[in-house]
């Protein structure tokens, strides 16, 4: 350990106070940059998620307890590494009744398939793929995944979700206990299995952005920044990990500027008696504008790539698209509707789903009129969803069909999950006309 | 190589065609399976593969006790059982998965895939 040996001085320097700080922030900051790639590589080399786990936990306690005396390694993310496989290796060596057996199995499962891409595969893509790997339940996915490739802990988790930690425990323990049993592999999917396995991917990400965006649950804050930003961090690495070029990396990209624009404006979502507010009535000066500079500039880059016969945009990208169109605009009023109405043309086309054609009306009510826009969510068969009565309810509003609307808030404030939407439904509804009386 | 149990279900009660609306459907499944089978064993996955009598002609067998119990019937009371199943051996999940889709589609089937215990496995089911 000579690396350590060299900043003991350093560190028992008089001003350890102050270094003790930055040992913290060292830890912090390599737990957020290194994790996934310890994780990641002790699997590799062990071909055992589980062993990969507690190796990766060991080597961060192993820090701990020894950055703060022997001084930050200069580079935190080899150390942990080593730290991890040796931690793993002794913890082979402990239950190695059946040593040879097993190490040999290991390394057969870890080079079970060549690489079909010709390339170094970054053992973090590997993890992700596994994590996300479709014979697991999506709750197993996400949970993995936070677990795995963000370094969420158990706690963490089962807090964000609103469950207890015996069950997000429960989950990763099943799921790593199939990935074993039905040997689901740890690489990169071929080629051809590419793009679907990368939209199980972004699903799960995008998933765990929603729910933070728009929290479900009485007692919720409803925006939960830490999901947004762990969705956003765990994007941005995929981003990284998977550069342009590659089969399905701009819906990557896509993906990674429709968080951003989202995220971008979720200063200004949320009143201050914590109301929901909507797109047209938000202050758009409190909108980050960093953000929405990163999201247009990926979203142009798109556009550029589909303009040079790249493949047709997939939906993150036109949902991108379609924020990118709302966060150009300075006012509402500058809002360029009829090219949000031909992205969500754009859309339906590849997810002809009840909920692509509900926002598209709420598109078409701004190029056509209520009434046309009225006519399309009547079709609709999504009398379970909340926002199909909060959008008819306004709708209807418009109209001045007041009775009627009246009747929608109230069916969508009963379905409303979020605290916020349900604060600003029953505004609105308090805003019509009392009722007639019989 | 881990071995693969792909199992398929249907329905308890067979009609004539073995569970297939026609006797032409029956038999184009059964051109396609087979076709599947030999592409299987060309391929080397193959280990074995047959379907079931209905699950109405099965026995169950206590021996446990100092006589055999026996009893007509499934162990299980289910609407749909166990009619077919393939054992393969495939490198990993992803293998076995893309082989089962093809299963699926050539019995015209929803197949369950399950693996078998591995050396691996089995010796640390025993060292726990």
């Amino acid at each position: 350990m000579t690396e350590l040996s060299e900043h003991a001085e350093q560190a028992s320097s008089p001003v350890a106070g102050s270094r003790s700080v930055d040992v913290e922030e060292a830890i912090t900051q390599a737990h957020c940059q290194e994790w996934a790639r310890v994780v990641a590589t002790v699997t590799r080399r062990f071909g055992d998620l589980d062993a990969a786990e507690d190796a990766a936990a060991e080597a961060f306690a192993a820090a701990v307890e020894r950055w703060p005396h022997d001084g930050v390694p200069p580079n935190p993310g080899a150390w942990l590494t080593t730290t991890a496989t040796r931690k793993a290796v002794d913890r082979l060596r402990r239950e190695s009744r059946r040593d040879e057996k097993h190490r040999e199995a290991s390394l057969l499962f870890d080079d079970a398939a060549p690489e079909p891409l010709g390339a170094i595969e970054d053992d973090r893509l590997r993890l992700i793929f596994t994590c996300c790997h479709p014979a697991l339940s999506v709750e197993a996915r996400v949970a993995l995944t936070l677990r795995m490739v963000g370094g969420l802990t158990v706690p963490e988790i089962a807090r964000a979700f609103l469950v207890q930690d015996a069950t997000v425990g429960q989950r990763i323990t099943r799921a790593k206990a199939k990935i074993k049993a039905a040997r689901i592999p740890f690489r990169v999917p071929t080629t051809q299995d590419l793009p679907a396995r990368l939209d199980a991917v972004l699903a799960v990400l995008f998933l765990i952005f929603n729910e933070g965006y728009l929290a479900t649950g009485a007692g919720t804050e409803p925006i939960r920044h830490d999901l947004t930003a762990e969705a956003i961090r765990l994007t941005r690495l995929l981003h990284e990990l998977l550069p342009d070029g590659r089969d399905g990396s701009g819906e990557v990209t896509g993906l990674l500027a429709l968080m951003l624009l989202t995220d971008a404006r979720r200063p200004a979502r949320i009143s201050a008696t914590g109301e929901l507010v909507t797109l047209s009535e938000q202050d758009r000066g409190a909108w980050d504008r960093d953000l929405i500079e990163e999201g247009h500039r990926l979203v142009r880059e798109r556009i550029a790539a589909v303009a040079a016969g790249g493949p047709p945009p997939g939906r993150y990208q036109l949902l991108a698209a379609i924020n990118a169109v709302h966060t150009y605009a300075r006012d509402a009023r500058d809002t360029d509707w009829s090219q949000i109405v031909a992205l969500y043309d754009q859309l339906v086309r590849i997810d002809p789903l009840p909920v692509v054609a509900l926002n598209r009306a709420v598109a078409v009510a701004e190029v056509d009129g209520p009434d046309v826009a009225l006519a399309l969510v009547d079709r609709l068969p999504l009398a379970g969803y909340h926002a199909f009565h909060a959008t008819r309810a306004e709708l209807l509003r418009r109209l001045g069909r007041s009775e009627q609307a009246r009747e929608a808030y109230g069916r969508a404030i009963e379905l409303a999950g979020n605290t916020a939407e349900s604060a600003y439904l029953t505004r609105r509804r308090s805003q019509l006309s009392p009722p007639r009386t019989e | 190589m881990p071995t693969y149990l792909l199992s398929v279900y249907g329905p308890a009660e067979r009609n004539e065609f073995s569970g297939y609306p026609t006797k032409e459907d029956l038999l184009r499944s059964l051109e396609d399976t087979k076709a599947f089978n030999d592409k299987l064993a060309a391929e080397g996955y193959f280990v074995f593969a047959d379907g079931l009598e209905p699950a109405t002609t099965a026995t169950v067998v206590d021996g446990q006790g100092d006589q055999p119990v026996i009893t007509d019937g499934p162990y299980l009371e289910a609407k749909e059982y166990l009619g077919g199943f393939w054992i393969i051996k495939a490198p990993d999940l992803d293998v076995a998965l893309r082989l089962a889709a093809e299963a699926s589609k050539a019995c015209r089937g929803k197949v369950e895939v399950r693996s078998f215990h591995t050396e691996e496995s089995f010796a640390a089911l025993l060292g726990s």
